[in-house]
Order: structure tokens, then sequence, then C-alpha cells
């Protein structure tokens, strides 16, 4: 029996096993999609909240502060890219003053550090770009940006490295209680565990449900987003907010940790669990919204926008607790779930250790490196490392430079990139201007060569999302060789 | 690495052209760059005929047309070190480049030929809502994954766009096997050649649906549908919405001059043609960086790439054996109503001794007009023209007569007649 199944490869799963691998014991994520980071985690704002918005007293408030403080340090064990640029939050209305007062007090409540009121004058002197309505802006300068991907990425390859074990493609089921513990029942097999930790995300509430006699509910919470070319990336260099005001509650326009230009969500309420299509309405909502904070934005540079689902609880607060009997739930983990998530890992990790009477483990070593890129190594380290390897002087792609030996490296990590996606958030190999057109082809056959497959087997995603349907020169309809038609 | 008068970035037909001229014009030292393992570019794959007509009189495959070129580039001994990718071009004509065996190298030459060609637009820039599954692609890199990989992306399909290679992927897809349902273009009129309309969607019964776009996109993994509407005023009509069940969607939306190297150098872009400015010896605003070809601005025929790339390998082969380092003074191009861009943007008043090509295209379809230039007021030249559509670039040659004293402008009107 293991010690603890969890559930859900996002980064609140991902963080929460890497701090139960500190302990010894026996982990399990068990992952309904191919790979980490498949759903909230792989699309939203990627910021690290400094914590002034969520409620004073609330677990949420607790846990963002707590994540936001622990987030420079873990970057750095990590070695992921991580940068406090500071937040702005932009009062478009001198209507709303008492509003941005509020946010101030809530925000020094909460002890974040550092906060401030900033009017035009000052604000316009730190970002030119605002828009002419602008009057005053809370300024909090620990709100910073990180890569959603390789947060979560990183945090499974440290579990991995600590001996936590990753099951992929197994959705779960069912959960049956046995004596001691669970029966954790997935599409790709059954398993049993003492502890079951439900880090589902937007499907939190259908494994509680499964477990537990009072129903949880979870509703999908969509936002839209533009992504724009590195041109744009210095347009704004601090995460700018609209105050929420009368007029409702605004988007964000943001650097990217890799220096795009990020701009949105809205917020709209969806049924399906998995509907993260974009819409013509959304997309203009959001384009909209955003010439209020900022002016001119140069939308002219997208390169791609995209969709996302917030984990939303109507109670609008984290909600993790010992469900049922050696069942521990991590929902409702919405924004600022990202940069709670550090936190959250402690905290539900603390739980399951508790129940378990978990030994702490000596190996643990809470250090990873990232993946090599050849640009960011000094010139004779560089020539060395291109010598030894030629596959880091082979450039796949051109828009985001990156070689084909970062490419193998991220395939032949635990856990690996197995398809077209993977190895984009990996490595940002196709998440450039050009959006794939040119090295989808080159990954596509790495991919095929390194996890020995047919080039018609690499897939975009996993599942069905195949890239390619067979051979050329086979007749539609009819795949049998027709022997000299 | 040895020292060098002129590197070319990009082997494919610009560049390729661009050499062997400069070569011919007598430059020693000269270093073609491509990225890719072999010389050729994008032609390696187009494996259908019609290239050449001018420049060999002989319709080719573009392979063949490639083929060409590489062994007169061979012949002539010019150095080509292909998986070799610029990463940075500075403003003092400093490349950094990136090689498997060389690993990372700087190259300092005399001067810079820009050949980087265009890439595709791809869906993200065209914002078109919903899910983002597998199997939509860029007509070129659909182009890619069936013609040099053997592979079919799909077997039903929809392309959205009338540019060149979407029409072109729409008759080998449906030859390698597959059925392309309709090919929508938001414009009222193709971006394509009249000659693929006919060949390549007309002789295969392939409707073509203008003035429509797609407005969404199904299926959570791999493509399932797309949805495709009318437009009017660059919006979609409510209830003309049609459904078509497809697994693949091409992207035949526009090309995109490559020009971030050209950026980091400081060149100066053309909003319009989102290639560099450049006078009439194709020099950019960064001197002795010059440009041709589909980074330039985006052609039809490759016969004209060539032609413009030979004109760019000669002037910058001047440019290094005359050591003519001095620009003098320069007259804009302006374009009148109807005309889109001219490239050249400027002219050098002192090119007496040079002819002088005007390449550009117009801004809708026109019939029975005439392209007139104006030298101040008085015309140098005057063409007329049955037919004029963006998607057919058009050339004037100005002859090397001299041009008026004290003009300011070279002035390009689409007229009445």
């Amino acid at each position: 029996m293991l010690d603890a199944v969890i559930i859900g490869g996002g980064v609140c799963g991902c963080a929460i096993a890497r701090e139960l691998s500190r302990r010894k014991g026996q982990f399990l994520v068990v992952e309904k999609e191919e790979d980490v980071c498949c759903g909230t985690s792989k699309a939203n704002s990627g910021i690290v909240h400094a914590g002034f918005d969520a409620k004073h007293g609330t677990l949420m408030a607790k846990l963002n502060c707590l994540g936001s403080r622990k987030m420079p340090q873990l970057s750095r064990e990590l070695d992921i890219p991580f940068r406090q640029n500071g937040s702005l939050v932009v009062m478009g209305n001198p209507q709303d003053r008492p509003r941005l007062q509020a946010l101030y007090e809530n925000g020094l409540a909460n002890g974040v550090p550092g906060l401030k009121i900033l009017e035009r004058d000052a604000l316009l002197a730190m970002e030119p770009n605002l828009s002419d309505q602008a009057v005053a802006a809370l300024y909090a300068p620990t709100g910073g940006i990180v890569c959603p991907f390789t947060l979560t990425i990183a945090l499974a390859e440290n579990a991995a490295r600590n001996g936590v074990e990753f099951q992929f493609d197994a959705g779960v089921t069912n959960l049956a209680p046995i004596p001691g513990g669970w029966r954790v029942e997935t599409e790709a097999g059954s398993v049993d565990t003492r502890v079951v930790v439900n880090a589902a995300g937007v499907r939190a509430d259908e494994i509680h449900n499964l477990a537990c006699p009072e129903k949880m509910t979870i509703v999908p919470r969509r936002g839209e987003y533009f992504l724009l070319d590195k041109q744009a990336g210095s347009y704004v260099s601090h995460t700018v907010f609209q105050l929420p005001g009368a007029l409702g509650k605004g988007v964000l326009v943001t650097p990217t940790i890799h220096g795009n230009l990020l701009v949105g969500p809205n917020a709209a309420d969806v049924e399906e669990k998995d509907n993260v299509a974009t819409t013509r309405e959304g997309l203009a909502e959001v384009r909209s919204k955003s010439s209020m904070a900022v002016k001119n934005l140069p939308l002219n540079l997208t390169i791609t926008s995209f969709s996302g689902l917030r984990a939303h609880r109507p109670e609008h607060d984290f909600s993790i607790r010992e469900a049922a009997p050696g069942l521990i739930d991590c929902a409702g983990i919405e924004s600022p779930g990202l940069s709670a998530a550090p936190a959250i890992g402690e905290m539900v990790a603390d739980m399951a250790a508790n129940l378990l009477k978990l030994e702490e483990n000596p190996e643990f070593t809470p250090i990873r490196r990232g993946i090599q890129s050849p640009f960011s190594l000094p010139p004779e380290e560089r020539q060395a490392l291109i010598r030894r390897n030629p596959a880091y002087g082979r450039l796949v792609c051109r828009c985001e430079t990156v070689t084909e030996g970062e490419i193998l490296e991220a395939i032949h990590r635990t856990p690996g990139a197995r398809s077209l996606d993977g190895v984009k958030r990996r490595v940002r190999a196709g998440m450039g201007r050009c959006q794939g057109g040119f090295c989808t082809p080159k990954v596509m056959e790495i991919l095929a060569r390194e996890l020995d497959l047919p080039l018609e087997a690499v897939t975009k995603s996993g599942g069905g999302s195949r890239l390619l349907v067979g051979e050329t020169k086979k007749f539609w309809g009819e795949e049998a060789d027709h022997g000299g038609l | 690495m040895e020292a060098c008068d002129l590197v070319i970035i990009g082997g494919g037909p610009a560049g390729l052209a661009a050499a062997v001229a400069a070569r011919q014009a007598g430059v020693e030292n000269i270093l073609v760059l491509e990225r890719d393992s072999r010389l050729g570019g994008i032609l390696n794959q187009c494996i259908h005929s019609g290239f050449g007509l001018h420049t060999f009189q002989q319709e080719l495959t573009g392979p063949e047309y490639a083929a060409r070129f590489v062994s007169q580039v061979k012949g002539l001994g010019i150095a080509c070190l292909c998986d070799a990718m610029v990463l940075d071009l500075a403003a003092d004509r400093t490349l950094t480049v990136i090689h498997p065996e060389r690993g990372i190298f700087t190259l300092h030459p005399k001067a810079v030929i820009l050949a980087m060609g265009c890439r595709e637009r791809p869906r993200g820039a065209l914002n078109i809502p919903g899910f983002r599954p597998a199997g939509i692609y860029t007509a070129g890199t659909a182009q890619h994954l069936v013609n040099i990989e053997g592979k079919l992306p799909g077997r039903e399909c929809v392309i959205l766009g009338s540019g060149d290679i979407g029409l072109i992927m729409a008759r080998r897809m449906t030859l390698e096997g597959a059925k392309v349902k309709v090919v929508a273009e938001l414009m009222p009129y193709s971006g394509g050649l009249k000659r693929n309309i006919v060949q390549c969607l007309e002789d295969f019964d392939i409707p073509l649906k203008l003035s429509h776009t797609v407005v969404n996109i199904h299926g959570k993994e791999r493509l399932t549908g797309v949805t495709i509407a009318r437009v009017e005023q660059g919006l979609p009509v409510p209830g003309t919405e049609e459904y078509y069940a497809c697994d693949t969607l091409l992207l035949s939306c526009g090309l995109i001059p490559e020009n971030e190297l050209s950026r980091g150098a400081g060149v100066e872009l053309s909003l319009v043609t989102n290639g560099p400015v450049v006078n009439d010896r194709l020099e950019t605003s960064v001197p002795g960086v010059f440009a041709a070809g589909n980074v330039l601005h985006v052609h039809d025929l490759v016969d004209y790439v060539s032609q413009e790339a030979a004109a760019a390998g000669e002037n910058a082969a001047r440019y290094i054996l005359e050591a003519q380092t001095q620009t003098g003074p320069e007259i804009p191009v302006t374009c009148g109503p109807g005309i889109r861009y001219t490239v050249p943007q400027k002219i050098r008043l002192e090119s007496r001794d040079e002819d002088v090509t005007l390449r550009l295209r117009v801004d809708g379809v026109y019939r029975n007009r005439r392209l007139t230039v104006l030298a101040g007021d008085a015309p140098v030249s005057s063409k007329k023209r049955r037919a004029l559509a963006p998607g057919e670039m058009e050339t004037i040659r100005l002859s090397r007569k001299p041009l008026p004293v004290g003009i300011r402008e070279l002035r390009v009107l689409l007229e009445e007649g």
C-alpha cells in the first residue's frame, strides 16, 4: 500500500508531491493528462501576487502571502525564472478612491511589504503608457512574474528526483474506502493508498463527491488572454491591474517572465470542465477593457490567444482540509493559487505527514537544475558545451532560440516531454512569433526518434491529438494498398 | 573563421542568386549562411512545377529551380555553411552565428545581404476563436509534412486564405488522397495568382468562398470541424454560419518577412511591406546591408526574387569593390491612391548610370488602368495594364536617362485609362 496518492499534476499537486518527498514514503501522482501542467496551471497570468487582494482573514490571503514570500528562494532552488517586477492597481475613476484605500488597508492587514499609493505624476514616471484616465494606483513592489509551466514542471522533476512516482493518462474513475485507506481506481489501473490528496483543479469537486456525502461544487470560470510578440514585451514593465470599480473588474496587462506581453483575462462561467475555447465576444471584451488601463496597446502584435479555467468555488476561498478520513481536499484553488502553491504544498504535505506519521527523508535535495540553454552560458563554457554535444549548436526553434540539445533534455528528464506541447512548455520551442510554423516538423521528428515512435504517433498534447493521419497517396477512406490502381 | 567580404544570410533562392551575382561581379570571399541542412530554402518543398519560366524559359519544379542555382554556386566555388543560424546582426555588420560543429562565432564582413525570406502568419495572430486542437497548420508547414516527410496531415480539409501556398496545397492535398472541402477567403478577391486559382481549385472542383472566414474551431484533441461565415465590412454576418466537418485546417493568410535580425541591426523597416526600406541599390538604412527576396517584400514569383537578388549581389559587390560607403542624396518614391507600396522606397539622385526597377502592388482589383511614374510634374514612364490585383506584383523599369534636376520625389500613380 502506498503512503499517499496525489490526484492531479498541476502546480498544487506537484508542490505537494515535492514537499511530501521531504519525508520517507511511497508517493504517487496520478494525472488525467499525458503530462504535468495541462490544466489550470498551464493557462493563467503567470503572476505571483503580492497578497493585497485576497480578503484579510481568509485562508487564501494567508497562503497567498506565504507563497509569495517563499517564491524567491523556491525559484533559486528550482532554477526557474522569477522576477519581482512590482504590481500596480490603477484607479481610473476618482470616485473609486475609497476602494483603493480599502485595498491598501487590506494589503497592510495581510502583511504585504512596501505598499504605497502613488498619484498620477509618480505613476506616469513609472509607467508612461498608462491610460489618460489613470488617477492613482496601489503599488506593490513584491508582486512578481513567473513561468507557470517551468514552476510546475520543476516541482514535478524535483519531486521525481526525490522518489515520487508519476502516472499519466490516469484519470480517476472511483475512490473506494478500504481498511486503512483508499483504493484509487484510474483509467490506468487501481492503486491502494493510506492517504489521498485531492488536487484535481476544476475537477476537485468530482473527486470530493466520489468520497464525501456533503457535496462540493467547482465552477469552471474561463478567462481569455492575448499573448503579444516580444517586440511589445516592454510596453509596460510592471503588472498593471485595474482597480475593480463601478465598471466591474478590468483585465491586467503584464510583461511575462520570458519577455512577451500578456493581456487578460475576462471571466465567464462555463458548463464544461474542458471548455478552453476562446470566443469572439470574450476576446473583444479583453480588447476593450485593456484600453482602459493602458493606452494604444499594440494588440496587432498578438501572436496567440488562449483561455484557461479557474477552479472557482462559490464560497471563494481555498478549501484545504481532511474531507474524509485519509482524504485531504486541496480544492477551489483559483487565483492567487499559483502564488500560493508553495505554501499550499507545505500545508497539505504537513497535514498528510501528520496523518501518516512520516519520518524525514535524509536524502531529500531541494535543488533542481534547469534545462541548459547554451545562450545563458559564458562564451567559453558555451563553446565547450557545443563541442561536447553538437546538439546544443543546432538551432530548432528560431523564434525562441531553442537548440536540439535542450529539446533532448526536455524529453529525457523525468517526467519528460512526450508531445509537442510538452516540449513547448519545457523549452519554449513553438512558443514564439511563428507559433511552431517552422519547428513543428523538426520537433515531431525529434520526438519520434527519441521516443522510438512512428512519426504518425506523435501528438500535440497526448490522447487523441495526433498530428498526422498516415502516409501520403492513400486515398480517402481506403487504407488498403490498391496494388496497381 | 576566415575573413570574408560578403555574408549572405539565407541560402534560399534570394541568397543563392545574390551570391552568384556578387561572385560574377568580382567579390572573392563570399559566405552563404543557411539554417537548414541543405541549400534551396522553401523551394525544396515546392515540388509543383511553374518555376523558372522567366529565368530559364522552362517550367521547373522548386527543387529543380533551386538545383540550378546550387550548382552555379558550387561551380563558382562560393562557400556555404548549412545548419548555421545567425543569432544577431549588429549595426556595424558583426554577425553572431551558431553552428553544431563551429559553436558560436562572429563574422565581420564588409557587406551583408539579408535574404532570410518570410514566415507564415499563424493562427494565433489571426485571433480565430475556438479550441486549439491538433490539425491546424499553416499551409507551408503542411507542405513540408506532405512533400518532405511524405506524411498526410489529415483527410478532410478546409483551407482559410487563398494565398498561393494555400491554393497549391489545396491541389496537393487532393492529389495525396485528402478531400479539400472549401477554400475560404476573407477578402472579396483572392490573394493568389490567377493561374493558381484555375489550376489548383477550378480544375479540382474545389469551391472558393470569397468574403468568408472561419469564425469557430471545434474539437478538443483533434480538429473535428470549423464554422465559416460570410464577412461584411470586416465582421461576420450572423445567420450565415455554415459548419464544415473536417480534421484539418490549413492557413494561408499572409506572409511576414523575417526581419528580426534586421530590426536588431537598426535597419529601418516599412510598416507596409514589413521589410527594410531600401534605395534603388537595395541598400537598407544601415550602410553595407542590402536586402532582397521575400525578406524585403513578399513576391509571388521566384523568378522575380532571383532577379532582385542578383541586383542586390551586384550592388553589394560594387559597395565592396569600389569602397563606396557614402550614399548621396536620395529622394522618396511615393504612392498615389490605389498603390500599396513600392520597392525601392528611395532613389539615389546620383544613380544616373543605372536602370531603376520599381516593384509595386496595388490595393485592390482594377481594370484598364495606367501605371505612371512622375518625376516632379513630368511623366518618366507610363504603361497600360488591363488587369491589376493585389496578388500580382507589378514591375516598372525606368531607363537610365537622367532624372530632371531639382525633383523632390518620384510619384507612382494608378490612373484611369
